[in-house]
């Protein structure tokens, strides 16, 4: 890295590099059987440079040398945006623990047995039942240094479990699943089989249900699944300095429930999107997005925040190119109310577990609209069966405006987002 | 390097080994509003060995060529954990052969400034459009050779230039944002990419009228597609089914794919395949060594064939196809699509439209998925049909279907097949993949619509 950074210097005001090195291995299972086992290895760097005072950058992934990297940045700097930040000083950060040697040292043939164990379970929930899935190791040591001096790093774990369940029968395709992530081993099969399980015995039974509005209940997946994301594009910093943020001037205004609170959080030991700096050095840190229902503060990268006179904070994050603004882990705050209480409350209601299709819609404005791939159908206070074919239509804004309840049954998905459910008065559903 | 793969592949105790090496440079050009955000270049080596024993499968990529003794030894050694009962894979003829990349005007040799300066003018015609509030730009090009190796014999160097363009104008009043985009993909054409003033005109004038047109309400409607999001829809309706991943170890899924079904009229014709030349999806051999083919996945309203990989196709006791496609080094080759689409038939546009009292049509597409049996397509752009004519613009639309209905209630299949190379398809992680869909327009009967 020092090298890359010394060549740089010769042409260039200025210099960082960000060098990501991983190895993960995935254990694959197919049809209930173990399939499967991978190694991957991967080690990438990028260059962002400042040379007559435009920003360059490169990438490269296996060999290349330290010039033809520099090359190539100096090339794209020509035509790139004008540095308005300086790479910032990579002075000590606080500690956050992401990393855990167990994970290192568990072997194979643990993983396969917890995968199968998963699967074994489901298997004698439900006969016919195919899984699929994967139980996954890996670490991952995130570098970054520039020409202010200064080198951070972070060396970070993962472990995984996911599996999923297809069911068919009677011309009926099932789908039924869970992902459990970690910076910690996740020994345990019976969280990920119980809720595999849970699912399975709501959808063992079709209901029918009718076009019209009706109370909805989304679960923790159904949440995150089609309610976050329109929220995430809404708080980003460049949506704001866009104009295309429909909440660009509500900040310190109360637009969703009072009861709400959205914060973005990669400061929690041991949770995959947990880390201590962000993909360009700046400190990470607890942003409160939502709070009480009031729009605290939008998310920046240094980029961004400099064309809109604010300061990062801290959600650089690299997707394949440059850094961008982006979230680490998002804690919607849980509630009081157990779901079950929930389901008693309604008459007639719906409860959405995966929509299908709910990104597609126009996520800017808050809109969702998606096909209900898992949910069912709730008449006086029971759960009575699963619905198919049924789509709903809704958009973020209003519907979370007024909540009737809050859960109090917050789970991470996968890692990366922490939610309860969430119970509204009113969607469209549509079907046939 | 043949000797040198082929050295390494002989010393391995494997029922199959083969070995793949990546080389690609990429170029990327990013906007937002009237501010390029990103102008970067890649550069990326990397590769990986995939062994077969006794029915299990080893998998190790690498980004360091120094690497690959190392993780043959160690793919096959993975693989002998897993494998416990007999490896089943079709056969294949040994092949040598050298793929150079076809092009027609070479992305990779135009300059950077001269792509630059194309984007900006097409975002200055969306800037200057009155009622945009921003845009959003993303240009890229990838030059990449594959080199494949395997344990029957084959030796294949493939080169392929892929490009793509994604824009959106994005208009917005009072608190309400709307968007309309473009997406424009090729297979070494930059061309393809040139010439766009009026439609990128277009779709900022259409993207302001979306402030103002209304929401439709839910439910099933006739609606027509147009050749773009018919396209759309039979890569999600039907091409994921025909992936034969899904199916040859699920005795149930057998049973609903058994060929000779009837999944729509005697009218429906689906294609998918590589062999079909110049489009993204086109490639001579597929990640398995396997030469490309056309297979028909439905012909005349039956299930004819699926898409193999060597695995499935060897399980299920059919003919392979060549569709084993990985995405880049770091993933093994799945069962996908390549070009997809519908045969065109003979209904003209006036006739599809002309005996709807009210109905959608829906053009262009934003996304698509499916969960093999249920699945959701968006458009891009939709109106009213009211008396058998195009009325009012309407929101974007999502449109859901059920694969063992939707298909049968095509009832007119245009005469007008169009290809959209647009996009990309994501599958098990890999994600996007280069293919193409396309179809005629056509229309379906009781399509359920979301809506408020």
């Amino acid at each position: 890295m020092q090298e890359i950074l010394d060549i740089a210097r010769r042409s260039a005001e200025s210099a960082e590099v960000f060098r990501v090195t991983s190895i993960r291995t995935p254990v694959q299972f197919e049809a209930n059987r173990l399939k499967q086992i991978q190694a991957k290895e991967s080690v990438s760097i990028a260059l962002r440079l400042i040379k007559n005072g435009k920003m360059g950058f490169a990438q490269a992934s296996g060999n290349i040398s330290p010039t033809d990297l520099v090359n190539m940045a100096l090339e794209t700097s020509q035509f790139g945006y004008p540095a308005n930040f300086d790479f910032p000083s990579l002075r000590s950060f606080e500690e956050v623990v992401v990393f855990d040697p167990q994970v290192e040292l568990i072997g194979v043939d643990s993983m396969i047995g917890l995968g199968q164990a998963v699967v074994d379970a489901v298997c004698v929930n439900t006969a016919g039942i195919l899984c699929e899935g994967s139980i996954s190791r890996g670490t991952a040591t995130f570098e970054i240094a520039n020409t202010g001096g200064g080198h951070a790093s972070c060396k970070r774990t993962n472990f995984s479990i996911s599996m999923d369940g297809m069911l068919v029968r009677d011309g009926d395709i099932l789908y039924v699943g869970d992902i459990r992530s970690s910076c910690r081993p996740i020994m345990d099969p019976s969280p990920v089989a119980g809720e595999i399980i849970r699912q399975l015995d709501l959808a063992r039974n079709n209901a029918s249900i009718k076009s019209m509005t009706m109370p909805v209940i989304f679960t923790p997946f159904g949440l995150s699944g089609s309610l976050l994301a329109p929220l995430i594009s809404a708080f980003n910093g460049k949506t704001v300095l866009d104009g295309a943020s429909p909440i660009k001037d509500k900040k310190g205004m109360v637009i969703f429930d009072s009861r709400l609170s959205l914060t973005d959080d990669p400061t929690i030991p041991y949770q995959p999107g947990s880390t201590p700096f962000d993909d360009e050095g700046t400190p990470a840190r607890r942003n409160a997005l939502i709070e009480h229902g009031k729009v605290v503060q939008f998310y920046y990268d240094l980029h961004t925040a400099a064309l809109a006179g604010s300061s990062s904070t801290g959600n650089g994050i690299r997707s394949g190119g440059m850094p961008s603004p982006s979230v680490h882990a998002l804690v919607l705050e849980g509630g009081r109310v157990a779901q079950a209480d929930m389901i008693k409350d309604m008459k007639e209601g719906l409860i959405i577990e995966q929509l299908m299709g709910a990104e597609q819609g126009n996520i800017l404005n808050g809109d969702f609209s998606g096909n209900v791939l898992l949910g069912y159908k709730v008449d006086n206070g029971e759960i009575t069966g699963r619905v198919k074919d049924t789509m709903v239509s809704g958009n973020v804004y209003q519907l979370l405006k007024e909540v009737l309840a809050i859960g109090s049954d917050s789970r991470w998905i996968a890692g990366y987002v922490n939610t309860p459910s969430i119970y509204c008065p009113a969607i469209a559903v549509s079907t046939k | 390097m043949q000797d040198r793969l082929f050295s390494i592949i002989r010393g391995l105790r494997a029922d199959y080994v083969e070995v793949r090496l990546d080389e690609s440079q990429s170029s990327r050009l990013v906007y937002r509003g009237e501010r390029l955000e990103e102008a970067g270049r890649t550069a990326g080596t990397g590769g990986c060995v995939r062994a077969l024993v006794k029915g299990g499968w080893g998998f190790a990529s690498f980004n360091s060529l120094e690497r690959l003794a190392e993780s043959a030894a160690m793919a096959v050694e993975q693989a002998a954990h897993v494998g416990k009962g007999q490896s089943e894979f079709s056969p294949a003829q040994a092949v040598i052969d050298t793929v150079a990349a076809e092009y027609k005007k070479n992305p990779i040799e135009i300059p950077l400034s001269a792509k630059k300066s194309l984007l900006d003018e097409y975002n200055r015609i969306m800037l200057e459009t009155p009622g945009i509030q921003t845009t959003s730009i993303g240009y890229g090009d990838v030059m990449k050779k594959v080199t494949f190796a395997s344990s029957d014999g084959s030796y294949i160097e493939q080169s392929r230039i892929d490009l793509n363009l994604r824009l959106a104008a994005i208009a917005s009043r009072d608190g309400d944002v709307q968007q309309i985009g473009l997406s424009i993909g090729s297979k070494g054409d930059y061309s393809t990419v040139e010439s766009l003033q009026e439609k990128v005109r277009d779709i900022a004038k259409r993207a302001v009228a979306l402030l103002s047109a209304p929401q439709v309400k839910g439910g099933t409607y006739t609606v027509i597609l147009d050749p773009v999001l018919a396209g759309v829809f039979v890569h999600e309706a039907f091409g994921h089914l025909s992936e034969a991943d899904h199916i040859y170890e699920n005795p149930q899924m057998r049973d609903i794919m058994v060929l000779g079904r009837r999944f729509g009229e005697q009218h429906l014709n689906i294609v998918d395949g590589a062999a079909v030349p110049g489009l993204r999806g086109s490639y001579r051999y597929d990640d398995e060594g396997t030469p490309a083919s056309k297979t028909y996945l439905i012909k005349e309203g039956l299930l004819n064939s699926r898409l193999h990989s060597r695995e499935t196709a060897s399980k299920m006791g059919e003919k392979t196809t060549g569709n084993a496609r990985a995405i880049n080094y770091s993933y093994p080759p799945i069962v996908r699509m390549t070009n997809t689409y519908i045969e065109p038939g003979s209904t003209t546009f006036n006739e599809m439209i002309g005996g709807i009292k009210e109905g959608v049509y829906a053009k262009d597409w934003y996304g698509g998925t499916t969960s093999l049996e249920m699945f959701t397509f968006s458009a891009g752009e939709a109106y009213m049909i009211r008396d058998g004519k195009i009325a009012e613009m309407i929101r974007p639309v999502v449109l859901s279907g059920n694969v063992f209905t939707t298909l049968n209630n095509i009832d007119a299949i245009g005469n007008d097949l169009d290809m959209n190379q647009g996009g990309g398809c994501g599958k098990a992680g890999q994600s996007p993949l280069p293919v193409s869909n396309g179809s005629p327009h056509i229309r379906i009967r009781n399509c359920l619509v979301g809506g408020k």
